[in-house]
């Protein structure tokens, strides 16, 4: 099974990539974009696992080692079955 | 006493560091390897700069699994000495052993200078060969030294005295210009509340010696070695 799991700064914490690219957009004219948020993506391929066991096992990977709960949070999918 | 400098993959102030206390302040240090289990029965432990596992996912984030690490958090819980510089402040930090993260610094550029740092509580272990208010001058070297922690943590540090540097200019100010990397309350150096566990971004091992612009760091060893050395004297 793949998942692919998002990694991103917390609304509280600034994120001075996301507002760099921000501020890129708006010089090359794209006025519409209101806020930009730069964030990780890992894409963990799992052997043998259920979709229940997922479920546990990969919000705590994220926990314990992709995301600092202090500044990021995660958002995950599944993007292949078994 | 005895200090021991940790040597993970990537660091790569562990040799300026070891010179500097073996050498310079004259004081008994070995290496400690990081796939090691074994802390060689020092008396404190110097997590040194650099840029451990490539810095890879988050800086000092990999760091933390390595064996020694292991040994060096026990260490601390034990109320063990760790000094924490840059990459190792920054390990400390993904470890647990001190509050809050570091984001990249506010102007996404990697910072390589010298700045000036004030000593905010001159009554920590770290700090006591220093008088409160004295302005030291030491080179930073950083990507990743905006430090960060909810406002709640940092009521907390501010009460407890946790804050030990903040970078000011050279009249000992705390400027917002000062704070060239936009550290939450110009925070430059840390320590937990216990008091043992202290990090930093400056680099004091580069600002050791007179021929290398500066002997400020010293104030930080010199202080760690008068505790460590009346402490020995007290326990023989």
């Amino acid at each position: 099974m793949k998942v692919r799991i998002l990694v991103s700064f917390k609304d509280s914490v600034l994120d001075p990539q996301g507002q760099t690219v921000k501020n890129a957009l708006h010089t090359l004219g794209y006025r519409s974009v209101k806020e930009a948020r730069q964030g990780k993506v890992f894409e963990l391929d799992l052997d043998k696992v259920s979709e229940e066991e997922a479920r546990k096992l990969v919000p705590e990977i994220a926990r314990k080692v992709l995301a600092n709960p202090i500044i990021e949070k995660y958002t995950w999918q599944i993007i292949q079955e078994e | 006493m005895k200090f021991g400098v940790v040597m993970l993959p990537g660091s790569n102030c562990d040799r300026d560091t070891f010179h500097v206390l073996k050498n310079v302040i004259g004081c008994d240090t070995v290496f400690l390897w990081h796939k090691d289990h074994d802390l060689q029965g020092v008396d404190a432990v110097v997590l040194p700069g650099g840029f451990s596992y490539g810095d890879y996912l988050r800086s000092g984030a990999i760091a933390r699994f390595s064996p020694l690490m292991q040994e060096v958090k026990a260490f601390a819980r034990r109320g063990g000495h760790v000094l924490g510089i840059c990459n190792g402040f920054q390990i400390l930090l993904e470890l647990g052993l001190l509050p809050g993260a570091m984001l990249r610094n506010k102007a996404l550029k990697f910072l390589c200078q010298f700045v000036h740092v004030r000593i905010e509580n001159d009554r920590t272990d770290f700090t006591r060969a220093g008088k409160k208010g004295q302005v030291l001058n030491i080179p930073i070297a950083h990507f990743d030294g905006n430090y960060y922690a909810p406002d709640k943590v940092i009521e907390d540090i501010r009460a407890n005295k946790q804050i030990v540097f903040r970078y000011c200019d050279a009249d000992g100010k705390v400027t917002d210009e000062a704070n060239v990397n936009g550290s939450m309350d110009g925070i430059a150096g840390l320590m937990n509340a216990r008091g043992n566990v202290m990090g930093l971004m400056p680099h004091p091992e580069r600002a050791s010696e007179a021929l290398l612009g500066s002997e400020d760091g010293q104030v930080i060893f010199r202080s760690l070695i008068e505790v460590l050395e009346h402490k020995g004297r007290k326990t023989r």
